[in-house]
């Protein structure tokens, strides 16, 4: 047990089991799915309200998901908790700009590049999970568990947009 | 706002699901690119066990009324441009939502600055465009929220045989050596 708390990683069948097994809990306890990417449409009202100012807060898509601390937003800030405690308990905890990669470019090996590529991918990112309606977690694990029929398109059309994006770009 | 004990539930079930993220080694950008470089099947793996294992649980609660599902809707305009898009800033990024929070906890500052700079403001992008063309983008909704509602079957009939073959899949995967 005290191996498998401080080893680096774990099996991907037993992370992935133990996820699976989060969702039923997650269903059973909160009735809701897991999932991540609306927080980030919910706060992203406060952002723009700097910019454009309060009038922002009418708008269409945030009335229908407001900007306010719920259940989901909350489930993030632990995502960021919950990896802080496993990074510190296997020693794996560290500042990082770069991201130390085999896979070099310019894009991800100079500081310049790599605020461009996570800032306009971040862009995308938020976008296109908007747009489909979720992201990896919200329509590739739950929702297609859920045998949505939304979720398995946008879960294949993540994989083959990033697939065919990594080969030109890496 | 919801109540303190719905929060605290949130925060607990993100605490675990962010703790399995990093184990499972999919806060690393490397495990992230090399998976969409198809070199490293890490994310795969867990997606897929993940897909079986929640599926056969969820239906099994479902059916016996203890839990409700909520299969998403959505449309072809929605799911593959949508789902390209989200590919390609995938790539880019190195980390989709769920992975780049965990990123920020394991300590790279690359996800917390413009990585959530970024996902922010493609967000409220999003938001613009929606309250300009939401009628256009709301249009021709599936009939059909599932497969087995498309299929007009009971869901073990798809539940079963999808198990299988992604069983089967990760099997093959292992066999290559991956």
């Amino acid at each position: 047990m005290n191996q498998l708390i401080f080893a680096g990683s774990w099996s991907p069948y037993l992370v992935g089991s133990l996820i699976g097994v989060l969702s039923w809990f997650s269903f059973i306890i909160s009735k809701k799915p897991l999932g991540t990417s609306t927080s980030y449409a919910r706060a992203s009202a406060r952002l723009g309200s700097i910019f454009f100012g309060d009038s922002v807060y009418d708008w269409k898509y945030y009335q229908k998901y407001k900007p306010e601390l719920e259940w989901q937003s909350m489930l993030v800030i632990g995502i960021v908790i919950g990896s802080f405690i496993s990074a510190i308990l296997s020693g794996q905890f560290q500042f990082s700009f770069i991201p130390l990669t085999e896979f070099e470019s310019i894009l991800n090996q100079n500081i310049i590049g790599r605020i461009f590529s996570a800032f306009v991918g971040g862009i995308l990112l938020g976008f296109g999970a908007r747009l489909a309606g979720g992201c990896t977690s919200g329509h590739g694990i739950s929702g297609a568990f859920q045998l949505s029929i939304a979720s398995w398109i946008s879960l294949i059309s993540f994989f083959v947009g990033g697939a065919v994006t990594a080969l030109l770009i890496l | 706002m919801e109540s303190k004990a719905r929060l605290l539930k949130g925060l607990g079930t993100g605490i675990i699901f962010g703790f399995l993220l990093h184990r499972g080694g999919v806060t690393d950008y490397n495990v992230l690119v090399g998976q969409l470089l198809l070199e490293d099947f890490t994310v795969a793996k867990i997606i897929l066990t993940a897909i079986v294992v929640g599926m056969l649980g969820v239906h099994f609660l479902s059916d016996r009324k203890l839990i409700e599902l909520k299969p998403k809707s959505g449309s072809l305009r929605r799911t593959i441009p949508g789902g390209l898009i989200f590919g390609v800033g995938f790539a880019l990024l190195g980390y989709c939502p769920g992975t780049i929070a965990g990123a920020i906890g394991q300590g790279s500052i690359d996800a917390l600055i413009p990585g959530l700079l970024g996902i922010f403001s493609g967000s409220f992008f999003f938001a613009a465009f929606y309250e300009k063309y939401s009628d256009s983008i709301d249009k021709k909704e599936f009939k059909f929220k599932t497969l087995p509602e498309f299929f007009k079957v009971n869901h073990w009939q798809v539940i079963i045989p999808l198990s299988v073959v992604i069983i089967l899949f990760l099997l093959w995967l292992e066999s290559l050596g991956f």
